[in-house]
């Protein structure tokens, strides 16, 4: 079953086109792999989705609806929620009223909300942290904190924009274990990424944009393998020597 | 207990003391409730209180309309026109300095209205018909019963603030000021939230200013409409600390006593009491920024921090 479909999206900042005629389609269940080099297009393409540009062409549909246009607020009541690549934690609340408004987007009662709250913090780790306030983190924590906010709201869809990146090898491999758990709570995955071990390892598929376009799509080996997405992180001159 | 009883041991004078902190309170707690919980930094309250100050005592001098259903209109008159003004900052998305200049504009436009119609039609200001002493008309020669209205209603708003934090309203105006694009993105209607925040916030600051009208039984533009009172209004809670249930009341009371203390040791040089007045509070908002409540918030996590590295 198609849980999201991007068609033929394309979105310009003044002259800069950003996003170019993409598509693609996200199935129940799945983790796909968004790269590309730095400035390709990933996260303004997360930013349409979540409602937080309006795209200049093309549709966005989740589970059936055309969501292209709708305010975050009404994408993330719909199950389908997103981390920010820069966390943005709400600094001056504690760690569990960060966990807290999430779960509030379907929780009214502040009793059960707190509930969920701890048992997702036990969940991503952060549970002895609980009354610290956001701003005291650690950047490894934060990034934890950022999936604990968005698992509150208990997405159908999540879009993660490097939760990896930045953490030191041993977070990095807990943050994985956890991401691979998601999928047996049958949350689907959509994942940037510049750690290209996190990315290999954990997606189904993966689709590769540079300036905007998609170049490739296909499983991790096959991608891998891709002369052109090799030339788009590697350069033409690399791909010429190695005689691919 | 003890606030029921004040009137009764003191004097006159420190009734009026007493009435004007809870009053401050009131009018600071009110701003609070936008300001201070969900952000929307507002210096221009002075509209809302002008504008509840204005209805119910043009109500009552030209439809014999009596102040306490009076106060209630007036509400809903600050209501609306809070409703409306926040409409436009908000569907645009004013935020910050913007927010806070763009009420100032409106506060200052009421008021310039304000003059001008009051040159032409109450000139010696607004006065309120006499009506003696008696609960019904909201008019009382004694000081205490005015104690008791503001201190009902001031303790009616410390509870309704207290409900709103620990519910999750007011968990979305915290989120709202700490970072609207994360609460956005959890799911938080940022439009709405605001919305509500300004509405509770604009009825009762209008609420105070029918008390302000009855309390002194006259007005003009500036008691009304003038900066003063938007600073009066934000001046508490920020002391005092903002998005707290008792910061706006503290404050309130620190600068209520400080204001008379000065006054009272030094009114004999003129303007000198206002100078160490300015003085004072630019030493509390240099060492605590988050107000005093916020100050001692912070003092208790490092204490709490040190205790279990110790541990």
């Amino acid at each position: 079953m198609i849980l999201l479909a991007v068609r033929e999206l394309t979105k310009t900042f003044g002259g800069l086109v950003a996003i170019k005629n993409l598509s693609f389609e996200l199935k129940k269940g799945e983790i796909l792999g968004i790269i590309g080099p730095n400035g390709a297009g990933k996260t303004t393409l997360f930013n349409m989705i979540t409602g937080f540009y309006k795209p200049e062409r093309g549709e966005i549909h989740f589970k059936g609806e055309n969501v292209t246009g709708f305010r975050p607020h009404e994408i993330c009541r719909r199950g389908l929620a997103r981390t920010f690549q820069i966390t943005q934690p709400f600094a001056n609340l504690t760690v569990l009223e960060n966990v807290k408004i999430g779960a509030h987007s379907r929780i009214k009662s502040n009793r059960e909300a707190t509930e969920e709250a701890l048992s997702i913090l036990e969940r991503v780790g952060l549970y002895e942290k609980r009354n610290e306030l956001a701003a005291t983190l650690s950047i490894g924590h934060r990034k934890s904190l950022e999936l604990g906010k968005v698992l509150a709201t208990k997405p159908e869809v999540i879009l993660l924009d490097e939760v990896v990146a930045g953490l030191n090898s041993k977070e990095a491999n807990d943050m994985i274990a956890r991401l691979k758990m998601l999928r047996e709570d049958n949350i689907t995955i959509l994942i940037i990424e510049h750690v290209m071990k996190a990315i290999m390892s954990l997606s189904d598929r993966i689709v590769v944009i540079h300036y905007g376009e998609k170049i490739g799509e296909g499983k991790p080996v096959e991608i891998s393998k891709d002369p052109r997405v090799i030339e788009a992180y590697l350069g033409e001159e690399y791909v010429l020597a190695k005689g691919l | 207990m003890i606030l029921l009883a004040l009137p009764h041991v003191l004097g006159k004078y420190h009734v009026h003391i007493a009435t004007t902190i809870l009053f401050f309170g009131y009018l600071g707690m009110a701003w609070n409730l936008l300001g201070g919980y969900a952000g929307q930094f507002s210096f221009g309250h002075a509209a809302f209180f002008g504008m509840g100050a204005f209805t119910s005592s043009l109500l009552q001098i030209h439809a014999g309309v009596n102040p306490w259903p009076g106060m209630l209109l007036a509400g809903m008159a600050g209501l609306l026109l809070g409703l409306f003004v926040g409409y436009i900052c908000f569907r645009y998305g004013l935020r910050g300095p913007y927010f806070a200049l763009a009420m100032l504009a409106v506060a200052e436009m009421l008021r310039l209205v304000a003059i001008q119609w009051m040159t032409a039609k109450y000139p010696l200001g607004i006065n309120l018909p006499l009506k003696g002493d008696s609960l019904l008309d909201f008019q009382f020669k004694s000081k205490i019963p005015y104690y008791y209205v503001i201190l009902l209603m001031t303790a009616g708003l410390l509870f309704l603030t207290h409900h709103i934090e620990v519910r999750r309203i007011g968990l979305y105006f915290k989120a709202i000021r700490e970072n609207e694009n994360a609460a956005e993105s959890l799911g938080v209607n940022a439009f709405k939230t605001k919305m509500i925040a300004m509405a509770l916030s604009s009825f009762f600051t209008a609420m105070a200013g029918t008390f302000y009208a009855q309390y002194y039984l006259t007005l003009d533009d500036e008691a009304a409409f003038g900066t003063a009172v938007s600073i009066e209004a934000l001046l508490g809670p920020i002391l005092g600390g903002a998005g707290t249930v008792f910061g706006p009341i503290l404050g309130a009371c620190i600068l209520e006593l400080l204001s008379e203390t000065t006054r009272n040791f030094l009114g004999g040089y003129s303007g000198v009491h206002l100078m160490v007045y300015g003085f004072v509070l630019i030493i509390v908002i240099i060492f605590l920024p988050n107000g005093v409540l916020g100050g001692l918030k912070t003092l208790f996590r490092k204490a709490q921090g040190q205790r279990k590295q110790q541990e």
